[in-house]
């Protein structure tokens, strides 16, 4: 077991299946989630909400809320000075969090009260008077382009550039005229995909509580307290050091809780109240005022010579990125062409606003889009020119030393040996029946590093606590606890991890980008080695012998040397034992930014049955291979494995944002927001490669995100081969199949 | 508006409460009773997350009113295990990594343990039209739906030796 | 050396793809480019990275160039 090459070692109990160390508390109801914490003297607060998609913000009058018995506070725009500074991407935030002038979505926050209890609330925000100007709205991204649209953010309007432009990011090598005027065979297509929502399935919830002399609490479910700490604590001017942290275990994020939405409103309720606040959002406003991904709209286009070499390939996409800007164009750009060596490439992402809510990153932001573009014109590109699609990107495949769309040159990647296991897979073979079909398609995300702290303390029995400051967003907390372990050669069940809050570590990055476990492993090895020399340098002293003398082995330190040969090995329970007289408390510590993050490439097989009847789409089975570099508990690396292609598959089949024509979103709850349940899935196989990272003392790659990225692609390309019509729009709907179906049929009759 | 009150059993304890007439069964057992472990998704029963029965039916607390709890009997997640001893469908949710994040993991235990208390030997497609109505947004279900396999057989087997 | 500007990065260069600067560390790098570019500074606040050889570094910026290492400067990625 284990790739001795980056480690020198066998690992003992890195890679086994291990039970997760909060496994009982979530199995039993006890773990406590961000809507499980309350306080004595808690207010309970609700938000008034925007009913218009763009309007003026004339007048707000909550007089009467004010005055309304078992109101504590109430709290608009005007309470909340700007105190960013200049950052404009903190004002961004301020505004999104609640509305200045305008209301920029059906949705946007405009006030907010605390009362005791819910029914005085309710009643509280029905007696604010707030006197709205309606303006002109624009929902889809390309009407924003148009001459005429309304300008969104008008401070951020670029010279000479549509009012909604917000920038446009170009990626790629090579001479793409010169490339498609040597290409045999060209394919050109326009796409267009709707926007989703994370869909986690806890809402936002907080508990705040501000004192007068500014220090503060707050109790939150997030993918990064240390950031919403930096955030919050600006915003409402207090020292970051006098505002606690604390996450709660979080119930999904997958991006969606990388980014306040309402914990400084709660902060600011707390201050002017001077009781500690609840929030919690309701799913309708989770849907209308966090952060859902992009809406897009694209054109690709690829040629090849005969042979299937692939010579030119370019790609334009349009991201929608709600009322604010961000760099969801610069993501896809760059991610559009990875999985492949074309020697002439160019992809251009380009932002847009619109009035909808504030985009947020969702799981490999920005690439499944343009990975449902690419993916299918290949797929017709492999039609065209006769050649078996996974002969097609096998050929054209990117590999170590290929030079990479956004500039630097592979390492040593995974996308050729998960396409070649494709190719092999056993799921190639099997047998397809009428109105049935399969599709393969790739993906790829960067993951990233970040800053990172760590400590690990040493009981005085010998068992051991690790702290770390990333967040558990789905079991890595066991992963950790195997890292330790192995490091330090002592039993897993000896090692527990915890979530530390702001106040116990120095900053912590976001758990986003798949750096979780890559990034506290990483911590976690560097602090055990730390104890590792401090336990040596210990076990020296209880012999008397020199330091240099001292190995570490199997959880034990050993005398080296023939003059110290009969000396039995100390055991790290009984080093730590005597630790009050060698010294004092053992620990380690590491405080680093973890870069060198390692890409993690996949490939999917999907097999589907469309029904010409219905247009429904079921997914028969579908297999996920992808490159963890180092699977350090495989069962969870199979999780997100499956996780992120069940996303895929919703995003793909039935999920999108329908806005009407006033501009309000119309299906903000799971009734209609499609998401897939048990029944729409079948088991999801796994395989997991493992093409080690260099620069990981493991081999660690991300893992969490890349498996979004091929379903859309895979299911068109498969509903494609099922019955006949390419898919140019996802979600690949009951409705827009059987128009495809419909259009084909009368183009053949005609 | 004046309250109701309330008496009830709920995991076999005698329970009394008042509550607003139009407070759900979900948040008196959240805000009132402390019994956190049914979890509020949606509000609106689509998601499952607060999972309870009623009267050994499976229902979504969300849409239940803490009043219609009167003289019934209800179960949590609270009442699932026996002490320390877990439920056969607790233990295999562990074992079998059937959670990333947990929050669904109440809803869908107490799903999983209303179908096989009626049906103690489901096919696949029968466990997976049984917990359709509990939305998870981590896992794929793939691993859900293997520990409930797993804890059906600890139950035939256990149920065998009696 | 040679250090190659991916993306957005060339407006702030005058559209160069590549530009000759000698740095010993990541944190020179940077200085020098920004000194003959001030349009580097936007960039800058919006949050860059840098390759050697392949490898990306977001924050790490005593990290050593060595010499004949490809450097790309690109921008600064994130995750969900």
């Amino acid at each position: 077991m284990g790739d001795k090459k980056y480690t020198g070692q066998d690992f003992k109990v890195v890679g086994t299946r291990v039970k997760r160390p909060d496994g009982i508390d979530k199995v039993t109801g006890r773990a406590r989630y961000g809507a499980d914490m309350n306080a004595p003297g808690q207010l309970v607060s609700l938000m008034l909400r925007s009913p218009h998609a763009h309007a003026r913000i004339i007048k707000i009058d909550t007089s009467k809320a004010e005055k309304l018995k078992g109101v504590k506070a109430v709290i608009t725009a005007k309470d909340l000075p700007d105190l960013t500074n200049g950052n404009a991407g903190l004002f961004d935030t301020l505004e999104n969090c609640m509305a200045r002038d305008r209301a920029l979505y059906d949705g946007h926050a405009v006030a907010a009260v605390a009362a005791i209890d819910k029914t005085i609330a309710k009643q509280a925000l029905k007696l604010i008077k707030v006197t709205y100007e309606k303006l002109p709205h624009v929902t889809d991204v390309d009407e924003a382009l148009l001459p005429g649209a309304p300008a969104i953010q008008p401070r951020y309007a670029q010279d000479g550039q549509p009012v909604n432009f917000m920038g446009k990011a170009e990626f790629g090598h090579g001479d793409i005229d010169k490339g498609f005027a040597e290409a045999d065979v060209i394919v050109e297509r326009s796409y267009k995909t709707g926007q989703t929502h994370q869909g986690y399935i806890e809402p936002h919830a907080c508990l705040a509580s501000v004192s007068p002399d500014g220090t503060g609490e707050l109790w939150v479910t997030t993918q990064g307290h240390f950031s919403y700490r930096n955030t919050c604590a600006q915003l409402l001017g207090m020292d970051i050091a006098k505002l606690k942290v604390t996450s709660s275990e979080i119930g999904g994020g997958f991006g969606g809780k990388t980014h306040v939405w309402m914990e400084p409103i709660a902060l600011a309720l707390s201050r002017k109240a001077n009781r500690p606040v609840k929030m919690v959002m309701s799913r309708v406003e989770v849907f209308k005022a966090s952060g859902p991904t992009c809406s897009t709209s694209m054109e690709v286009k690829i040629g090849a010579k005969k042979d299937g070499t692939i010579v030119a390939a370019r790609a334009e996409c349009r991201y929608m990125g709600g009322a604010f800007p961000g760099i969801w164009g610069t993501l896809g750009g760059m991610t559009a062409f990875a999985c492949y060596d074309i020697p002439n490439n160019k992809a251009i992402g380009v932002n847009v606003l619109c009035n909808r809510p504030k985009v947020a990153a969702y799981r490999a932001p920005s690439a499944p889009m343009m990975a449902f573009g690419v993916e299918s014109t290949i797929d017709q590109l492999a039609k065209e020119l006769k050649i078996n699609p996974v002969e097609l990107r096998l050929k054209n495949v990117a590999k170590e030393g290929t030079l990479a769309p956004y500039g630097p040159v592979w390492g040593p990647i995974g996308i050729e040996p998960t396409l070649q296991a494709v190719r092999d897979h056993p799921h190639m073979r099997a047998k397809l029946g009428k109105n049935q079909g399969r599709g393969v398609a790739c993906g790829f995300w960067f993951n990233i590093g970040g800053q990172t702290c760590s400590d690990l303390n040493i009981g005085q029995d010998g068992s051991v606590n690790l702290t770390v400051g990333t967040v558990d967003v789905g079991g890595a907390r066991a992963s950790l606890a195997l890292i330790a372990a192995e490091e330090l050669g002592i039993s897993y069940d000896h090692v527990k991890v915890n979530i530390g809050d702001t106040s116990s570590l120095g900053h912590n990055d976001t758990t986003e980008g798949s750096r979780g476990t890559f990034s506290s492993g990483m911590a976690a090895i560097f602090a055990a080695r730390d104890a590792v020399e401090i336990l040596k340098a210990r076990a020296a002293k209880m012999w008397q012998i020199p330091p240099e003398d001292v190995t570490w082995e199997d959880g034990h330190a050993k005398a080296v040397g023939a003059e110290h040969g009969n000396l039995p090995p100390l055991s790290l329970k009984e080093i730590a034992a005597k630790a009050g007289n060698t010294g004092g408390p053992i620990a380690g510590h590491h405080e680093a930014t973890a870069d060198g993050a390692g890409v993690s490439f996949a490939s999917h097989i999907v097999d589907v049955e469309v029904d010409p009847e219905t247009g429904k789409t079921q997914i028969l089975r579908y297999t996920v291979v992808q490159d963890a570099g180092k699977a350090i508990h495989p069962d969870y690396v199979e999780g997100q494995f499956q996780g992120a292609a069940a996303q895929g598959i919703g995003w793909a089949l039935n999920e999108e944002y329908i806005y009407g024509d006033d501009g309000r979103l119309q299906n903000a709850g799971f009734l209609d927001y499609r998401i897939p349940v048990c029944s729409d899935l079948p088991s999801i196989d796994t395989k997991i490669l493992e093409i080690p990272n260099p620069s990981h003392p493991y081999g660690i790659r991300g893992v969490g995100e890349t498996s979004i990225v091929p379903p859309l692609g895979a299911i068109g390309n498969a509903v494609s081969n099922a019955v006949g019509v390419r898919m140019y729009q996802v979600p690949m709907s009951p409705p827009r199949i059987l128009k495809a179906l419909d259009d084909a049929a009368a183009d053949e009759v005609a | 508006m004046t309250g109701v009150h309330v008496t009830t059993t709920i995991n076999d304890d005698p329970i009394e409460y008042v509550c607003p007439a139009d407070e759900s069964l979900l948040d008196v057992l959240r805000d009132r009773l402390g019994l956190m472990g049914a979890k509020e998704g949606c509000g609106t029963g689509d998601c499952g997350a607060c999972s309870i029965t009623l009267d050994d039916q499976l229902v979504c607390a969300c849409l239940v009113l803490g009043a219609e709890a009167e003289g019934r009997a209800i179960t949590t997640i609270e009442g699932m295990s026996d002490g320390e001893k877990l439920h056969p469908l607790q233990d295999q949710f562990i074992n079998n990594a059937a959670l990333q994040c947990g929050i669904c993991t109440p809803g869908f235990l107490i799903a999983a343990k209303v179908l096989l208390d009626r049906e103690p030997n489901p096919t696949e497609t029968e466990i997976r039209y049984a917990l359709a109505g509990n939305l998870c947004r981590c896992t794929g279900y793939d691993k859900i739906v293997k520990a409930v396999q797993a804890a059906a057989k600890d139950l035939r087997k256990q149920n065998k030796k009696k | 050396m040679e250090v190659f500007l991916s993306g957005p990065l060339r407006d702030a260069v005058d559209g160069l793809a590549s530009i000759e600067v000698e740095a010993e560390t990541i944190r020179e790098l940077i200085t020098r480019l920004t000194d003959r570019y001030p349009k580097l500074e936007a960039h800058l606040e919006d949050g860059i990275a840098v390759a050697i050889d392949g490898t990306i570094y977001r924050d790490s910026w005593e990290t050593p160039i060595p010499k004949n290492s490809e450097i790309y400067m690109l921008p600064r990625i994130a995750g969900g």
